[in-house]
This record gives structure tokens, C-alpha cells and sequence, in this order.
């Protein structure tokens, strides 16, 4: 793509119009994943175990069964043996095998005529456990006498010695670190820990599946992602994927939580089971809490050293994750390779460990990896600054990365909008504001790598010259808007004539879910394709009707025009006038495209926020803050300001108040919203946002996937501006009232 | 379980439904009136996606029995504003861009719809509270508090 | 599950004297519901008490007290002016409980049967001086409300016993009240601390005290060495400090996924601290 391509002026792009599903949406009419009902459709209703860590001796569910209305019972026993690797953990995860490996594992699954019959049936089912030995916290989950959840779960990078559920190790670094550190003015080295945090969407998952006999099932699904609903099932069930036909609801939320499968190949086992009856299964909040995906608790030791002009000379970390009881879900390699994403340091060292624990298996959540990484590295950065007092912004700029440098995890960045985001921050009002007492600011930047991903994308032009985009990439925030507008503009007709439908698995080939910051990038860049193809061809037609060479036709504002003054003299002929003689002309007039796109530009973004704390209670109030982000290009900027606001909400949750609780029994203790502290709009101030635009060279229209970085820089700014209104460095989230009163108490 | 029969009005409608002794309010809209705007977030009255008004007081329908309901007036999101209409939360939350994934949104709108009418001019501080029991876990927010007060001040001006 | 919807207080304590399984009330719901939810309790029997006529009523009583009807939401008691004119400390204790909705279900007299220590509305009653009506198959009694907690989750009410009322004496002259808890976000959370006072002065003095502590204790504790550190003072910081202190030294609570033990010790002393100081501004007008 040329850069004058990217950098001229837009009709559609830039603008803020409603969204197509705006008005489903505010009445209520949006179906979600609970919202399907069938004929003839049953209720189920999951069995789970109320121990971290249990042999499963038996499961009888003969008087559930005698129930009337009771119409079919599944345990693992139903499922197929034989699997490995990745589809045994999900199959493992779906329903319990020998072990129950965490608090809230399902054991078992019913299907009856109505959900208070499920749910009665449910309690009828008596499992007999015998009680083992559980471990659900990190470093003690590293130990070697821990106790073992998955026997020889290390694969070959674990050295010999480790304790038994070490499942990975990784290693990567440059230069010399010694050297490095010989050349630093101060050297520091902290330890700092992270607890697992959950995406806490407001729409518990949701299905209706129904399956025959025959192995050819539909499925409605609240998810992120159709097609890998239709392949983990499947891999789950044994059953052909392309027999599969899921398709996608209305989705409350994922961030992450819903690109794989937790509950979903059950009302599919059930309704095999009860005769091809269709089930649905909603889970309950606290089902959700316990049993989906959260992300992995850390904890993390960093070294860095600086000179005294702020010039960081050599850093290193070593990170220990824990992603539940399967080996491959905890996040750390991503960490690692976030640590120092947003600098230029020539020596370098990381290391991970993947951790196996009695929790629930981890799920990707907003930059997976990237916020736990943040918040040690940026506090660390931060700590030096303080103590050789420097601008934490000044130090960013000195040492961050740019066009050119090579990344910490290896490639060289193309262009990049660190600075862009650091200057915006610095010359932003809020980052001048005057602070009272027990005031601070705190400032850390963050990083996410964005993603491709497989994506299949087709469009079509109506008999009315209006065109339909079929995309297979859920809307979470207002991707019909953005992708939309990028149609809009490229066909050249008026956002109101374009339809973005989001389609089942059967309209489209195989697309990666709405993930990686990639919906609006990746189907945004297919459509492009896709559009430019059907153009071609209405440029095509007009040719045959003016009798001229196609290649003297070209495309402007929604017609069809001759080249130039050699092509001939001819009126314009306009998509309208195109679409309505495409019968007679040729046939159909549309475009698809697959790939899998690379040039996905990451983005980088720096935070900027000020709070006062309670020297009494502890008790951290955020009284402003700011979000400066490179977005490419914002295709609709206000869901682009939705992204930004949205990640660090969730942020500042995960830095103040949430946190798993496991008691010593290996259960949870906060699986409802009263005691799962999210944010509430009480909680928290207008979130300030600058929307940098640096526009990514990999995409048509510049556009950089913005859903992620947000949530990266919070944890890691709370902290450093709670040590500057009190002095206190707190080492450990959640830093809720507690923990910051007892860090304020032992300073004095 | 024997089943109690339940008439109420529902939206301006007049309707009947058998519910069990168990079953909530927010089950009996969704499943047995097919009323499925009204969403269950948490089942405990702590995310606010199921408010309704009943009897002309906000409440979560989770924390309500359809039983109690027998005789009651219920105001649910397909009921605010008449037929082919928006009312001005409603089309300010569109214009401002306060949803995201919308599934919380209709609690938003019927708890928002109860803060205006109390009233009419509030202040970020009031409104925040007033919304602190409707979880959003897209938004951070900002664009629903805007919302509510640009639809707070078109509603004072119309008035 | 059976639903009954009495129409009077006699007939309630009828039905639940001839039940014989797991029995509750329904005033508000909130706790009764949460629970049937989550499938840890499913009464047998469910009695609504929302339907008896006077229920949802808030009256003035000749002595100047108030009797409060069991089934009046938070959102009612808010929005009674003379009452959170007589008693605001009582009235925020209440409409601390849950969110907006919550507040439109919730009612003073379930939040206290719910029996636990960190119920918000309970403290106030209890500083208040509040007491409540009890009805049983013998016949009506009265209690004082900090009697009727015993443990967390049990009441002193016998089986087939009903509260009927909440009553609160008069406030009088120059009387103020307050109640301030502790939580970690801004709502929507049970109380980590809670703290409530109430006093009358006689210009700058106070003449009377009861301070009430939540969430410290088996049971809110209504600790007379808190009250005696601040009467016969005018508030000043000597007595602001050994407010305090007796209030951490009263506390014997426990940590768990709320709050730590140590962190309830040191809040509850500032709490009563800053509520105080409050209920004496009210007392003042």
C-alpha cells in the first residue's frame, strides 16, 4: 500500500454515525446467547465438583434418570478416548475424567423438560470423591514436593529438578547483562506478584445445541469465534467439524473469556443422547467464576539498571504463571515477550515458567500476559526514576522504542507510535494539574502485539446497488460500524447502504474469533479485497456496455468512469445503475477474500493517572485519568475511545479490588459479583482518552487493532502513583484498602 | 410443584402466565412471556442487567418471585418508549456510543429512565451512584454517564 | 417450594406454626432469593408478609417515635422526609444495602433476620435505641433490636415467631445520628467495618451516647465504653481519640475475604471517629 493511499481524506472514515445495531440493541431486541429457545427443546443442567482436587471413584446417576422429565445423562464416559494433546485438555476440561481438577470442574450433565427439573435432577446425581491434596498458588505450585495434577506434564525445555508441575520453560535474551549492569549508575531487583483476574463479561455463556444420531448438529452460541466452537467441539465429540453448523449470538462481552470452549460441547452430548432434542445450557454467574477461563496469577522477579540520565543499560525478568490444571493456557511466553516490548535495551535477559495448578483453566483475557508483565516492569521503571529523579516520561521517551528498533522478542518494528503516545501524554492538561495532598501520579506505557488470523470474508452488491458484508468475526464493540465505514468508503456509497451481517460457519471459510485486536484490522482488510473485487468487476460491466477495454474503467465515488479522455466519452454509470442490469450483464456482482493477513501494527499506549488515598483506610480513590493510544487510523473514534476507556476500567479494577480468593480448602470464596469486586461507575472518574494516529503501513486504511493494549499500562500507573501520594510501594495486587494500609503502616 | 397462575400488566398489556413458586420474575418475563430484553447477569441483584419497574419502583427482577407479582404493574425495556419511538436514553446511548456489547444496556436504560424521572437534573456524582448497581464491563462508563446527561438536558429542555 | 401470601400476622404465624419443614419470610427478598438461587436454601415453605395491609406503612407515633412497617423498601424510608429528619443515621445505615434496585426490595426488618454482622442497617437501629414487635403463636412481645442477632445467621426468634414492626423512640432535642461503614469500592459491597452513633447534646456537651459496631463481632456490638469516651465531652480531640480507641479495643473480629482482622481493628476506631463527628453536627441543628 502506498502512504499517499493512507493518508488522503476520507468521507466515511473518521466519522462517528450510529451503529447498525445501535437500535437492536437499546430495546432490548438483540438476541443473546440465552435469548434462543427452540421446539421441543431441553433444559440441562452441570454437575460440578466441590473440590480443588479429588479422585473421582464413582458417578450414580440412576436417580436422577428415574426422574419423569429426565431425559438424558452424560459423564465422561460418553465421550470419545483416545484424544491428545490440546483437544484431551479441552475434552478433560469439559467434563472430569479419573481427577477433578478445580473447584467448580463439571463431573457430569443432565438434560429434562424444564430447567427447575435440570437442576433438581443435578442434585440428584451422587459423586463419590476421595479428597487429594490441592495447590492453587503459584510458587508453591512451583515446588518440588507440590502436589503432582497432571503426572510428566514437563515437556523437553524443563531442566532437570523441577518440581512436578513445571510444564514449560522458556528462555530468551541478548547481549551481555553483566556488562549491562557494570555501566548502570543504580541497579534494582524486586519481586513482584499478580492474582488472577476474570474478563467478567455481564453475559454468562449461553448455547442451544441439538445433534443426531448421525453426528450433523447446529449450535447457537454466544462466542467470539464460530468456527472454533465448531472445531473444539468436535475434536471434543469425535464428530466430523464441517457436519457442525454453529452460529454466532449477539456476544455481552468476551474479552478473550469466550474464544474457546468451557460448557459448549455439552447440550451437543446431551442432545445426541436424548434423541436429537435440541438442550440449552445457560451457566450461572457463579458457574462462570469458577469455571471458565480467568487469567493466570504471577509471580515475577525483575532486575534492571539505569544511568543517571535515565539510559536503561541492561534488564532482565523471570516470570512464573500458573493457567490452571492443563499444560499450554498460561500466558507467560506472551509476558515475557511484552516485558520490555515498549523499550531499546541492548542486553537483555527472560525467562518463564508455566506453572500447573488447581484452578480453573486459564482463557486468553484482553493482551494476555501483557498487563501481569506491566506491572512489574513498569513499577521497576518507574522505582528507578524516582530514586534518581527523573521524568517517568522524559525516561520513556529516552529509552522506547521507535521505527527500526529491534523488539525485545526479536523482529524490528516497522512504524510505531510509542512516542507519539508519550508526547501526547506529556503536553495533555492532566499531566499538569496541581496535586493536593495525599495526591499522586503515576505514568507506565503498554504494549500488544496484534494479530492477523485466518479470515474469510465475502460481499455482495444488492439489485439496488446497496451492498452486504457477510464477515465470520463476532461484534463485541462496534466492529459492524468500523467495518461499514471502511466499505462505505471504499465502494464510495453511503454508510446507510451497507449491511455487515455476522454469519454462521456455514456462509464463509474459517475465521480466527474476534481476537488479537484483529476484527476490525484482518475482516476490515478482507472486505478491502473483497470490495476492490467486486469493483473490478462492475468496472468490468460498464466496459461491456460503453464496448472499451476494462482497463480503461476506474472507480470513483460509487460509479464507474472512463479512464480518461482516451477511454471515450461516456457518462458516469453509477453502482445503482450497475447493480440493476447485473442479471442481464454477467450474473452476480461480488467479491470475497481469505487470508491470513500479516502487517497487523501493534500499538502502543501510555497512561497518565492521578489518585488520592486515605492515609486512614487505605482506601484509593482515582480522581483522573488519561489514555493516550496509537490507533492506526480510528475508522469510527468513538469506539475507538470505547476501547481505550473500556481496557483501563478493567485495568483499574484488576490493580484495585479484583483478585480470585481461594480459601484453604481449594474453593473459591468470591464466585458472585458482591465479593468479585468489578469496577462501578461510582468507582470511577470520565476516562480522558487521545486517540494517536500513526498509521499502520500493513493495512489500507491504516488501522492498528485497539482492544488491547488499554488494559496493560493501569495496574502498573496505580501503583506508581500510590507510591507517590504515600511513599508505599505496593509489590502485590489487588492493592485494596488492606494491603495499601499495612504498606502505609510499615513505612512509619 | 403445582404451578400458581399470575396475571399482571406488563407494558400497558394485561397478561397471564403459570409460574412456579421458584421461578423469578426475570424467568417468567423471559421464558413464559418471551420478554428476553430484560437479561440475568448474576442472579444475586448485583449486576443491575435485569432491572424492571414494579409498581412503579426500580428493582431487580432476579430478586423478585413471579408469584409476588400476581396484581402488579411491570414496566420491562420493551416497553419504554411506544412503538416505533425511542425515548431519549434511548437514542442518546446510540448517539453517544454507550454500548459496546449492549448486554447490559437495557438495564442501564429502564434504571436510567427511573433516575430522571426522580430527577431531572443530575449531577455526574448522582447519576453514578444512582448507576452504581448496573455493572458495564465494556464501557469504563464515561460514554453512559454522558449519555445520561445529554439525555437529561434534551429531556429538561423539551419539557 | 409453597408460596403463601397471608393476609394478616395471625394468619402467617398460623401457617408457619403448622409447617414442618424449611420455613422463611418474605419481606424484601433479597437475601431469600439469593439463596434459592444459588440452591442453598429452597424453603418448604415461603411466607410472603408483603401482602398484610399496613406492612409498607412508616407512622408517627403520639410519643413521637416511629413505627416502621416490616415490609417499607430502603427506597420508602429515603424518601420519608420526617423520618430522615428524626433519624438519618437509621436511613443511611439502610440505603447502604445494595444498589438502586436492591434499595426498591430490601427492607430494615429482612436485612436484620438475615443475622449477620455486617448487615449496614442493623448499627443504627441499635444506636438508635430501635426495638422491634415481635408475634408468635404465644402471643406479642418486645426486644431491643441489638437482641435480636444472636450469632451470624440466627435470631433470638423462636419458631413461627414474625417481627410486625420496627420501632424507634422519639428523637427528641438536639439529637444527631450517623452511620459510616467501610468497603473497598464506592458501593455495591458488605460492610468490611461498620460504625454508627448517636447522641444529644446540650450546647457544645454531650449528654447521652450509644455507638453501635458492625462487622467486628459475632453479633454488631453495642459498646458502652465507646459511649462513655465521648459523654460529658465536647468532642475534642482527646475524646475523638479515645472514641477510638475503645472502638479498636472492642473489636474482636476475624479476617477473612473481606478484610483483614488487623484492618477491621484500625477502621473501626477511625469510622467511629468520623462518625461521631458527624452525629454531633446533626445534634447541633
Amino acid at each position: 500500500m502506498a502512504k499517499d493511499e493512507i493518508t488522503k481524506e476520507f468521507k466515511w472514515i473518521g466519522t462517528t454515525p450510529d451503529r447498525p445495531d445501535g437500535l437492536d440493541k437499546v430495546t432490548g431486541r438483540a438476541r443473546y446467547g440465552a435469548d434462543f429457545n427452540l421446539p421441543n427443546m431441553l433444559y440441562a443442567a452441570v454437575v460440578r465438583s466441590p473440590h480443588a482436587h479429588a479422585k473421582i471413584l464413582k458417578i450414580d446417576a440412576s436417580k436422577a434418570l428415574a426422574m419423569k422429565g429426565v431425559k438424558a445423562v452424560v459423564t465422561r464416559a460418553d465421550l470419545p478416548e483416545g484424544l491428545t494433546g490440546e483437544d484431551l485438555y479441552l475434552q478433560e476440561n469439559t467434563l472430569a475424567g479419573e481427577k477433578a481438577l478445580y473447584d467448580g470442574h463439571a463431573v457430569a450433565a443432565v438434560a429434562a423438560t424444564s430447567q427447575l427439573l435440570a437442576n433438581d435432577a443435578a442434585k440428584l446425581i451422587e459423586v463419590e470423591y476421595e479428597v487429594l491434596p490441592h495447590v492453587t498458588d503459584v510458587d508453591k505450585a512451583m515446588a518440588k514436593d507440590a502436589p503432582v495434577i497432571l503426572p510428566d506434564c514437563a515437556d523437553h525445555t524443563v531442566p532437570e529438578g523441577m518440581g512436578p508441575n513445571v510444564a514449560r520453560m522458556i528462555e530468551f535474551g541478548r547481549g551481555d547483562l553483566d556488562a549491562g549492569y557494570a555501566e548502570a549508575d543504580l541497579v534494582h531487583e524486586q519481586s513482584y506478584t499478580t492474582e488472577a483476574t476474570h474478563q467478567g463479561y455481564i453475559e454468562p455463556h449461553a448455547a442451544v445445541g441439538q445433534m443426531g444420531s448421525d453426528g450433523k448438529g447446529e449450535m447457537w452460541v454466544c462466542t467470539q469465534g464460530q468456527w472454533f466452537i465448531r472445531k473444539m467441539c468436535s475434536a471434543v465429540l469425535g464428530t466430523d467439524p464441517a457436519q457442525l453448523r454453529v452460529t454466532p449470538s449477539e456476544i455481552g462481552g468476551g474479552f478473550g473469556g469466550k474464544t474457546t470452549i468451557f460448557m459448549e460441547p455439552l447440550p451437543l452430548a446431551l442432545s445426541k443422547k436424548a434423541g436429537g432434542r435440541p438442550v440449552k445450557l445457560v451457566m450461572s454467574r457463579s458457574d462462570v467464576l469458577r469455571a471458565t477461563g480467568p487469567t493466570a496469577s504471577a509471580s515475577m522477579d525483575v532486575k534492571m539498571g539505569m544511568k543517571k540520565d535515565g539510559t536503561i543499560t541492561a534488564a532482565q525478568v523471570t516470570f512464573r504463571m500458573q493457567g490452571g490444571p492443563f499444560p499450554g493456557a498460561s500466558p507467560v511466553g506472551e509476558a515475557l515477550s511484552c516485558a520490555f516490548a515498549c523499550y531499546d535495551i541492548p542486553n537483555l535477559m527472560h525467562v518463564g515458567y508455566e506453572v500447573l495448578a488447581n484452578r480453573p483453566k486459564c482463557a486468553a483475557y484482553r493482551a494476555p500476559g501483557s498487563p501481569m508483565a506491566a506491572y512489574a516492569v513498569e513499577s521497576m521503571v518507574d522505582e528507578l526514576c524516582r530514586e534518581l529523579s527523573l521524568d517517568p516520561i522524559d525516561v520513556r521517551l529516552k529509552n522506547g522504542v521507535k521505527e527500526g528498533s529491534r523488539a525485545s522478542y526479536g523482529p524490528k518494528f516497522k512504524t510505531i507510535g510509542l512516542a507519539e503516545t508519550l508526547e501526547a501524554a506529556k503536553s495533555h492538561p492532566n499531566y499538569a494539574v496541581a496535586l493536593g495532598p495525599n495526591q499522586g501520579r503515576g505514568v507506565a506505557s503498554g504494549f500488544w502485539f496484534n494479530h492477523g488470523g485466518e479470515t474469510s470474508v465475502s460481499l455482495a452488491i444488492s439489485e439496488d446497488g446497496t451492498a452486504q458484508v457477510s464477515v465470520g468475526t463476532p461484534d463485541i464493540g462496534g466492529s459492524r460500524a468500523s467495518i461499514a465505514l471502511m466499505t462505505a468508503e471504499t465502494l464510495g456509497i453511503p454508510y446507510e447502504n451497507v449491511r455487515v451481517n455476522i454469519v454462521e460457519t456455514g456462509a464463509l471459510g474459517v475465521n480466527e474469533p474476534t481476537h488479537g485486536s484483529r476484527a476490525t484490522f484482518a475482516s476490515g482488510k478482507a472486505m478491502w479485497e473483497a470490495a476492490n473485487q467486486a469493483i473490478k468487476e462492475m468496472c468490468k460491466r460498464a466496459a461491456q456496455k460503453w464496448d472499451i477495454d476494462p482497463e480503461a474503467v476506474t472507480w470513483k465515488d460509487g460509479a464507474a468512469h472512463p479512464a480518461g479522455d482516451n477511454a471515450g466519452q461516456f457518462e458516469p454509470m453509477s453502482i445503482k445503475e450497475i447493480a440493476a442490469e447485473m442479471g442481464k450483464t454477467g450474473g452476480p456482482i461480488s467479491g470475497h477474500h481469505e487470508s491470513t493477513p500479516s502487517g497487523a501494527g501493534p500499538s502502543f499506549g501510555t497512561h497518565v493517572v492521578d489518585v488520592e488515598v486515605d492515609p486512614e483506610t487505605g482506601r484509593v480513590t482515582v480522581l483522573r485519568y488519561l489514555v493516550t493510544q496509537d490507533a492506526g487510523r480510528a475508522i469510527h473514534p468513538q469506539y475507538v475511545e470505547g476501547q481505550y476507556q473500556g481496557g483501563a476500567a478493567q485495568g483499574i479494577g484488576w490493580a484495585l479490588n479484583e483478585g480470585y480468593i481461594y480459601g484453604e480448602d481449594g474453593r473459591l470464596q468470591n464466585s458472585v459479583f458482591l465479593d468479585y469486586r468489578v469496577p462501578v461507575a461510582s468507582d470511577l472518574p470520565m476516562i480522558d482518552t487521545v486517540i494517536v494516529e500513526v498509521p499502520n503501513p500493513g493495512h489500507p486504511f491504516g488501522v492498528r487493532g485497539v482492544g488491547e493494549t488499554g488494559i496493560t499500562p493501569p495496574l502498573p500507573a496505580i501503583a506508581n502513583a500510590i507510591h507517590a501520594a504515600t511513599g508505599a510501594r505496593l509489590r502485590a495486587l489487588p492493592m485494596n484498602p488492606p494491603a495499601v494500609l499495612a504498606a502505609i503502616k510499615a513505612m512509619a | 410443584m403445582s404451578k400458581m397462575h399470575v396475571t399482571a400488566t406488563v407494558n400497558g398489556d394485561e397478561v397471564e402466565f403459570l409460574a412456579d413458586p421458584r421461578e423469578t420474575l426475570l424467568d417468567c418475563l423471559r421464558d413464559h412471556l418471551d420478554l428476553t430484553g430484560s437479561k440475568e447477569g448474576c442472579g444475586t441483584g448485583d449486576c443491575g442487567a435485569c432491572s424492571v419497574m414494579l409498581n412503579g419502583r426500580l428493582v431487580p427482577s432476579c430478586l423478585v418471585l413471579g408469584v409476588e407479582t400476581d396484581g402488579a404493574t411491570i414496566e420491562t425495556i420493551e416497553g419504554m418508549a411506544p412503538e416505533g419511538a425511542l425515548h431519549p436514553l434511548q437514542r442518546k446511548f446510540i448517539e453517544h456510543a454507550a454500548l459496546q456489547c449492549g448486554f447490559c444496556t437495557p438495564g442501564f436504560l429502564v434504571a436510567a429512565k427511573a433516575l430522571l424521572e426522580k430527577n431531572p437534573d443530575p449531577s455526574e456524582s448522582e447519576i453514578r451512584y444512582w448507576l452504581a448497581g448496573n455493572l458495564c464491563r465494556c464501557t469504563g462508563y464515561d460514554k453512559i454517564v454522558r449519555a445520561v446527561q445529554d439525555a437529561a438536558a434534551e429531556m429538561r429542555g423539551a419539557a | 417450594m409453597r408460596y403463601h401470601a397471608p393476609a394478616t400476622f395471625d394468619e402467617a404465624v398460623s401457617i408457619a406454626a403448622k409447617a414442618s419443614g424449611v420455613t422463611r419470610f418474605l419481606a424484601g427478598g433479597t437475601d431469600v432469593l439469593v439463596q434459592l438461587r444459588a440452591g442453598a436454601v429452597t424453603p418448604d415453605d415461603l411466607i410472603d408478609l408483603k401482602k398484610i395491609p399496613g406492612t409498607h406503612d412508616i407512622t408517627a407515633q403520639p410519643d413521637g417515635g416511629w413505627r416502621i412497617g416490616i415490609a417499607v423498601s430502603g427506597a420508602s424510608l429515603g424518601a420519608h422526609a420526617k423520618l430522615v429528619a428524626d433519624w438519618p443515621g437509621v436511613v443511611e445505615g439502610m440505603e447502604l444495602v445494595g444498589s438502586t434496585q436492591v434499595q426498591g426490595r430490601a427492607t430494615l426488618t429482612g436485612n436484620l433476620c438475615n443475622g449477620s454482622p455486617a448487615a449496614d442497617s442493623v448499627p443504627g437501629l441499635v444506636a438508635a435505641g430501635a426495638t422491634v414487635t415481635i408475634l408468635g403463636p404465644d402471643g406479642s412481645r418486645e426486644l431491643p433490636v441489638e437482641q435480636v442477632p444472636v450469632k451470624p445467621g440466627k435470631t433470638a426468634l423462636e419458631p413461627g415467631e414474625i417481627i410486625t414492626a420496627i420501632n424507634l423512640p422519639p428523637r427528641g432535642k438536639n439529637g444527631g445520628d450517623a452511620y459510616l461503614r467501610f468497603i473497598p469500592r464506592t458501593e455495591m459491597d458488605i460492610a468490611v467495618v461498620g460504625c454508627a452513633v448517636s447522641l444529644t447534646r446540650e450546647n457544645d456537651k454531650i449528654t447521652a451516647a450509644r455507638v453501635a459496631l458492625g462487622a467486628v463481632a459475632p453479633t454488631v456490638l453495642l459498646d458502652e465504653a465507646c459511649a462513655q469516651a465521648i459523654v460529658g465531652t465536647t468532642l475534642d480531640d482527646a475524646a475523638l481519640a479515645a472514641l477510638a480507641e475503645a472502638a479498636s479495643g472492642a473489636a474482636k473480629p476475624i479476617s477473612d475475604k473481606r478484610g483483614s482482622k488487623e484492618f477491621r481493628v484500625d477502621v473501626v476506631g477511625v469510622l467511629a471517629r468520623r462518625a461521631a463527628k458527624i452525629a454531633y453536627e446533626r445534634a447541633a441543628k
